[in-house]
């Protein structure tokens, strides 16, 4: 892994932006981090802020742990590492959508026990796979804190092709999916088959998570998956503009993760997650402000 | 009788004042075209009986809605009122009899029907506004999503905006509709519920009940604009209702059903001490206070086990 050892190779910050620019893209590596990083970003944003929506984190955070055992059992068996990010994952998703539920259309509660279950085996059979290969210890670290140092060109289209085809799967179905998940009851009767949607998103998640968890490791896939949208919904209401200011977001944490990462020591996970959390805590101080505010002035106008 | 009908086997009504001319809703000219009254009946159950989970949840219930009409359909907890409407929509299967909406299967009507579920809350964090939900009734089961600047672009995008605001300000929700929907208070999401269901034109509402946990000036003025839409739009509606004086004002037709069927008539004539015993078997009194409220004192609750309304796949 190059992760470990590049940061020494750069020169270094010069506080002087076309010089620092020049160098963060002198390296190929680090081309293919930001190109990986922007369509991730882009991908996970778009998922994302459904998932906030639709109070389905837990079910995102189990497809990113699942990513773990799927990478490290790849490996095992000597297949690419990339083929079991994404293929453990949807195959989760298709275990969570088949258990039957009891719960109502809108909660998510009796998916949460079945998700649970399929976490808590997706860990133990990670575990069991990094000490059935013994070598791969010194990649663990790689695969739960991420490394958005190393990749690949071909790593780069295969997220690139997931991440667009998730997208166009979703352009197709997005307005019944958010018909579904704000007032499931009234689309079921207006002829929505609001459990395919659910299907559908599930998978479409899946993938989501995979992505983003060959770049932050899989356990920071909240940093990209969770923050940029549920810091928009906080800033706004508006449908559109939430989601457009969820890429937003999600690009500027991941550019400057990367940025600071490179010139720093400290692992890029750690600065992508760090922005993140950064700009969720002022999307809800500011609206708490806001809020504040507004009803000091009065009158029911309250930040929209 | 406000005292004794607290005793647990009487089911007291007299909670609700009669609803005022004063409801706080803007008058429009009724500017939508009247339906042109259809030859069949809007709903007509024949016979039918419902099953869920192996048991009967009611039988030989039969009746017939003409368009136009603004009816209740009243009973105890528990009889199978919900059940009764999501037969009407397709949502459940009837395990006898028959059933025609619009001269047509249930389901088949789509567009042509709007409906209000039973009581939803909102999650206080929702943050989409109300006017989105309510523009959702419009075009939310259409494949594909909204398009950035779609409305600059189409026509049918303008459309649809402007009846959307209209139907907003039809139920007086312009005030709150831009605020997030988890923010407004229940009688406020009820009104853009109804909106919501309504931005289609629909023939036929179904609204399971719409006055559930609202409180008293809330309940009179939303059932005042359920009436006014009936009346100067033309719509039949078809309210489920465990409280008849909310409404008792406007309605045609009143249905009550248990176990073993239902009636079907004008409030007086079915809302009598003779035809309620009749129906359930057990002597009822219904006695009429000063005011014009109606108490139904002896109406049995359902047998325990049809309590549990949120039981049942739709639940």
């Amino acid at each position: 892994m190059v992760a470990a050892t590049t940061p020494a190779l750069a020169s270094g910050l010069t506080w002087n932006l076309g010089d620092d620019l020049r160098q963060l893209f002198a390296f190929h590596f680090m081309v293919n981090a930001f190109r990986a990083g922007t369509v991730v970003a882009v991908a996970a944003a778009v998922l994302g802020w459904f998932m906030v929506l639709r109070r389905q984190s837990f079910a995102g955070h189990t497809f990113a742990l699942v990513a773990f055992p799927g990478a490290a059992g790849a490996t095992l068996v000597g297949l690419s590492a990339t083929a079991g990010y994404f293929v453990a994952p949807v195959a989760a998703a298709v275990v969570i959508a088949m258990v039957p539920r009891t719960g109502t259309g809108t909660g998510y509660s009796g998916e949460s026990a079945v998700v649970g279950t399929v976490q808590a085996f997706a860990l133990a059979a990670g575990a069991l796979f990094v000490s059935l290969y013994g070598g791969f210890l010194n990649g663990i670290t790689a695969l739960l804190f991420g490394t958005f140092l190393g990749i690949s060109d071909g790593q780069v289209l295969t997220l690139t092709l997931v991440a667009v085809g998730a997208l166009a799967v979703l352009a197709v179905i997005a307005r019944p999916l958010f018909f579904a998940t704000v007032d499931p009851d009234v689309a079921r009767a207006r002829g929505v088959p609001t459990r395919v949607v659910a299907f559908v998103y599930l998978l479409l998640l899946a993938c989501a998570a995979a992505e983003v968890s060959q770049i932050t490791g899989v356990l920071l896939v909240f940093a990209l998956l969770v923050m940029p949208a549920a810091a928009a919904q906080q800033l706004t209401a508006r449908p559109g503009r939430s989601l457009a200011l969820a890429i937003a977001l999600g690009l500027g944490v991941t550019w400057l993760g990367l940025g600071v990462g490179y010139f720093s020591p400290y692992p890029v996970g750690f600065w992508v997650t760090t922005f993140g959390f950064a700009t969720y805590v002022v999307a809800v101080g500011g609206r708490a402000l806001a809020t504040r505010r507004a009803r000091r002035v009065r009158g029911h106008v309250r930040v929209a | 009788m406000a005292t004794t009908s607290r005793a647990g086997s009487l089911h007291h009504w007299h909670r609700v004042a009669r609803p005022t001319k004063t409801a706080p809703v803007v008058q429009t000219p009724p500017d939508e075209p009247r339906a042109a009254p259809a030859p069949e009946p809007a709903v007509a159950f024949e016979r039918a009986s419902a099953r869920l989970a192996g048991r009967t949840i009611w039988s030989e219930v039969s009746f017939e809605v003409t368009p136009g009409e603004f009816v209740a359909v009243l009973g105890p907890n528990g009889v199978g009122k919900s059940t009764l409407v999501k037969v009407a929509l397709g949502l459940l299967p009837l395990s006898h009899g028959s059933v025609r909406v619009l001269g047509e299967a249930p389901g088949a009507s789509g567009r042509e029907i709007g409906y209000l579920p039973q009581r939803r809350s909102f999650d206080p964090g929702l943050r989409v506004r109300g006017i989105d939900v309510v523009r959702l009734g419009g075009d939310g089961e259409r494949w594909g999503s909204p398009l950035p600047f779609g409305r600059r672009l189409f026509g049918s995008h303008r459309q649809l905006d402007q009846r959307v605001d209209e139907v907003i300000e039809r139920v007086g929700a312009t005030d709150f509709a831009l605020r997030p929907i988890g923010d407004v208070s229940g009688g406020e999401q009820q009104r853009l519920l109804v909106a919501q269901a309504l931005v289609h034109r629909p023939r036929l509402l179904f609204l399971d009940e719409p006055l559930d946990s609202l409180d008293l000036p809330n309940q009179a003025s939303v059932a005042a604009l359920v009436s006014r839409i009936c009346r100067e739009e033309g719509v039949t509606v078809f309210l489920v209702a465990h409280d008849v004086n909310p409404i008792l004002p406007y309605l045609d037709r009143v249905i009550y059903i248990a176990r073993g069927g239902a009636v079907s008539g004008g409030p007086d004539d079915v809302i009598t001490s003779s035809t309620l015993s009749a129906l359930y078997e057990t002597p009822i009194e219904v006695l009429r206070t000063s005011d014009g409220r109606l108490v139904v004192v002896g109406q049995p609750e359902a047998p325990s086990v049809h309590t549990d309304r949120h039981e049942g796949p739709f639940h």
